[in-house]
């Protein structure tokens, strides 16, 4: 009797069309009306920036993946660290020279990613340690952005990444604090929210150009929860979370402090809620879980805008929660079917 | 008693699974030649193995029994057609393990001829229950969803049953054995069921039935009508997997949560399938022991899919053969559906009494493994709310307490978790690892607390010994020491000592009458 040659494999048998690199390929093609959106009003430099990350991140994975005898191709096809690179792009400014992105990507790759073990098991999410520690190490760098609609063209941008700003042109010209950074500034300064928004830098919702980067975030993030890329309690939480907390305090003093539309619609909060926060590797995996965490981020979002050192808050409340991660993780175990309640008194 | 249902309850998770269904289900069923050999396994249920009462070189005929049943819960084994025992031997089986077992096989003449005819009997249910009962079990009734427990068995449970769930959703893709058979036989099941009620004095039933068999649904509605029955209802629910697990059913038609390590009964319900109503139906009205049974046999690498009336012990590669395919072409066979089937190595493996489903794909998965990056759709579509992924990492550190405290042994397999997971890990394989070592411990612990209670028994049982010896000896000392003081003082000393007692004595009187 003939016997076919089969596998012993263990059952389901089929699968659903999915692996990681198309979950990663969907977060890339989310994120690019967010791109363009830059590309509008802070120039050609996001892209130039944007190929020296990803030739960075790529040559970075493929290095250490090598020295840890990896299969290097198989991982790099999972774009994970494309991912990583673009996230941290969209947070470096687009006159920045060129260093900054390569160490900062290099950093997030190799000590926030694969020194503590590569895809799956980094605790912290790359991008934003690669960004804490390009903002810790060069503060002057990483706060300058271009004015928005600034007549910048491509060679211009080459110029000032590759070879730092140009004899001819003025750095205060040229660039301008964020509408975050302005507001945090003159607000210590005794100036009312009125006044510095009659600054000329805000738009409709909250800083010109700003606001549209956050709207296309928004865009993108909501494709990924159509998609079902992402699920909306994330998202939802860390909105919400620092809603709801803008709104308390700009009840008792309207010109002490931000409102909330202000707040959703400025610096990175779209980025953060929708496509930084979400990473699911860093993030709480639990229903409940996943509240707790996104609320706690856009709790301390508030907290450090309001009340901290730097105007954005965003890298930081991420990575504090992810610290808290395994915790929360632990206490929102959801009720398994046919029991009433998980007894917790097994445990050790 | 009418009892309307006027809406279905719904459980976490699941999937909506495409269903692959027309693939078998457009064929009528189809009936084999006799196959010149069947492989008939002497264990083909839930239980004790039963023991053949056949031998090499008999001479057996279609229905007759050839293993009696060793134990409470076990089930006789019966010729599927008459002709010559040839072996009794080890033979490849279908069970996940791979492993051979005992198979008693039939080297068929053809004639397929009868011990007992099947004969029709009108007052079939004008019996006690009790003899209903033996009826089934003598004919080797088992379970025909796949778990294979006896019907005997679960149909005579200690508490009493209000509410009978008959499950005809087949849940699983590419599977149409159960709708074939609802098609063509609702009828025999509807008196199947009947006759369960009357067993278990239920006073309702419900039959269960996935919206995508329209035609089965179509079909058992009208056989329930003649019957008159306002307790029996044909429930149309969503097709959706694993709608067609047993507490997953009864979630979705009753609203109760049957709880963890619980079983329906406690709760006044029995879940039976359509195929063992069918059967029990047979068994009682005709006598006709368990010998066949529809199977579906389907896939990408079966050139004509569809489903057939086969012979206990016929071999898959006569079935596919049958199906217009030659068994070489099949690169992946599968016993059962692709969610919770399992892979075969051999194409000789006989169908048995749980077979439903002959599964033949052109390629089996074997995507390599990435990491998990914690995307929790596992534990989005878990039917049972586990955490797979937190279950996965406890398994892979094989920590078997933790993974026990995350409810591992209520995960039910499905398979959901494996289906969706976008690193492709093969969850459902970690856990079934991660239940055998801890059966495997718990054996070595019985073994080990055996072994300590034989050899603490067996200290106590020196040391008492070694007690009582001790005591004996100074039992015996002690008695010889005083037969010793009694005897070996020379008579001499003796009468000086008696003397000394006497004077002692009167001296005593003589200083209490001074006193005086």
């Amino acid at each position: 009797m003939k016997s076919p040659s089969v596998f012993n494999h263990s059952s389901p048998h089929v699968q659903a069309n999915t692996d990681v690199a198309k979950v990663m390929l969907q977060v890339l093609l989310a994120l690019l009306p967010g791109l363009l959106v830059i590309f509008w009003f802070f120039g050609w430099g996001i892209w130039i920036h944007l190929g020296l990350a990803c030739m960075t991140a790529i040559a970075c994975e493929a290095l250490v993946l090598k020295l840890r005898g990896k299969d290097v191709m198989l991982y790099l096809k999972d774009y994970s660290a494309v991912v990583t690179a673009v996230l941290l792009v969209i947070a470096i400014p687009t006159v920045a020279p060129w260093w900054i992105t390569v160490f900062g990507v290099s950093f997030a790759i190799i000590i926030a990613k694969q020194l503590y073990g590569g895809l799956g098991y980094n605790p912290f999410n790359p991008a934003m340690v690669g960004y804490v520690a390009l903002l810790i190490s060069f503060p002057l760098q990483m706060t300058i952005w271009l004015s928005p609609f600034t007549e910048f063209g491509f060679v211009e941008s080459v110029n000032i990444i590759f070879w730092g700003f140009d004899a001819h042109l003025s750095v205060d010209a040229l660039t301008t604090a964020t509408p975050l950074d302005e507001l945090k500034t003159r607000l210590a300064l005794a100036e009312t929210v009125s006044e510095i928004k009659m600054s000329g830098i805000f738009g409709a919702i909250a800083g010109i150009g700003w606001e549209w980067v956050n709207l296309a975030f928004l865009g993108g993030g909501l494709y990924l929860i159509y998609q079902k890329v992402i699920s909306w309690h994330i998202p939802v939480a860390v909105l919400s979370g620092l809603f709801i907390t803008a709104l308390l305090f700009y009840l008792i003093a309207p010109d002490y402090y931000l409102s909330p539309i202000l707040h959703l619609f400025s610096g990175g909060t779209m980025l953060a809620a929708f496509f930084i926060a979400t990473d699911p590797v860093s993030s709480s995996t639990t229903p409940k879980g996943r509240l707790i965490y996104g609320v706690s981020i856009g709790v301390l979002i508030y907290m450090i805008r309001t009340w901290g050192g730097y105007p954005d808050g965003v890298a930081f409340s991420v990575l504090l929660v992810n610290m808290a991660v395994p915790t929360i993780d632990y206490y929102t175990r959801p009720q398994v079917f046919g029991y009433q309640k998980l007894d917790d008194t097994k445990e050790e | 008693m009418t009892h309307a249902k006027p809406n279905l309850y719904t459980f976490a998770g699941g999937l909506a699974l495409k269903g692959h269904k027309t693939l078998s289900n457009q064929r009528p069923i189809a009936q084999l030649p006799i196959p010149p050999q069947l492989v008939i396994p002497i264990q083909e249920h839930i239980g004790q193995i039963t023991e053949p009462v056949v031998k090499v070189g008999d001479e057996v005929y279609k229905g007759q029994l050839l293993a009696r049943t060793t134990g409470k819960i076990s089930s006789p084994i019966h010729a599927s057609s008459s002709g010559e025992i040839i072996a009794i031997e080890h033979h490849p089986v279908p069970h996940p393990s791979g492993l051979q077992a005992q198979c008693i096989i039939i080297a068929t003449d053809g004639k397929d001829q009868w011990l007992t005819p099947p004969r029709y009997q009108s007052d079939y249910l004008n019996k006690s229950t009790p003899q209903l009962l033996q009826k089934i079990a003598d004919a080797g009734i088992v379970g025909m969803g796949g778990a294979g427990f006896p019907a005997s068995v679960k149909l005579s449970p200690k508490q009493s049953i209000d509410t009978l769930i008959l499950n005809g959703a087949e849940c699983e893709p590419y599977i149409t054995c159960d709708d074939l058979l609802m098609q063509t036989h609702a009828q025999d099941i509807m008196l199947g069921t009947e006759i369960i009620m009357q067993i278990l004095g239920a006073k309702q039933c419900f039959i269960g039935i996935e919206d995508n068999k329209p035609k089965a649904i179509e079909a058992m509605q009208h056989a329930l009508k003649p019957l008159g029955k306002n307790n029996i209802e044909v429930v149309v629910i969503p097709s959706y997997y694993p709608t067609g697990g047993e507490k997953q059913l009864i979630r979705v038609l009753t609203g109760q949560s049957i709880p963890s390590k619980a079983i329906p009964a406690e709760f006044g319900m029995l879940c039976h399938n359509v195929a063992t109503a069918y059967a029990i139906y047979h068994a009682i009205a005709y006598q006709q022991p368990l010998i066949s049974r529809i199977v579906t046999v389907t896939g990408s690498a079966i050139q004509q899919p569809q489903n057939i009336d086969v012979l206990i012990g016929t071999t898959i590669d006569d079935l596919v053969q049958a199906c217009a395919t030659d068994p070489a072409n099949i690169p992946h066979l599968i016993m059962g559906g692709p969610m919770m089937g399992y892979s075969l190595k051999h194409i000789a493996t006989p169908i048995i009494k749980t077979s439903n489903c002959v599964l033949a794909l052109e390629q089996a998965l074997s995507p390599p493994a990435m990491p998990c990056i914690r995307c929790g759709q596992c534990a989005d579509v878990c039917p049972v709310q586990l955490l797979p992924q937190q279950l996965y990492w406890y398994a892979h550190a094989k920590d078997m307490d933790k993974i026990q405290n995350y409810a591992l042994f209520d995960c039910i397999e499905c398979g959901c978790c494996s289906y969706v997971c976008p690193s492709r890990i093969p969850l459902i394989q970690y856990f079934r690892y991660a239940k055998q070592e801890i059966w495997a411990q718990e054996k070595e612990q019985q073994k080990s607390d055996h072994a300590r209670q034989r050899h603490q028994a067996r200290e106590a049982r020196l040391a008492r010994q070694k007690a009582e010896r001790e005591q004996a000896r100074a039992k015996k000392k002690q008695a010889l020491k005083k037969s010793a003081d009694n005897q070996s003082d020379d008579p001499k000393k003796a009468a000086i000592a008696a003397a000394l007692e006497r004077v002692k004595q009167k001296k005593a009187k003589q200083t209490t009458s001074t006193d005086e």
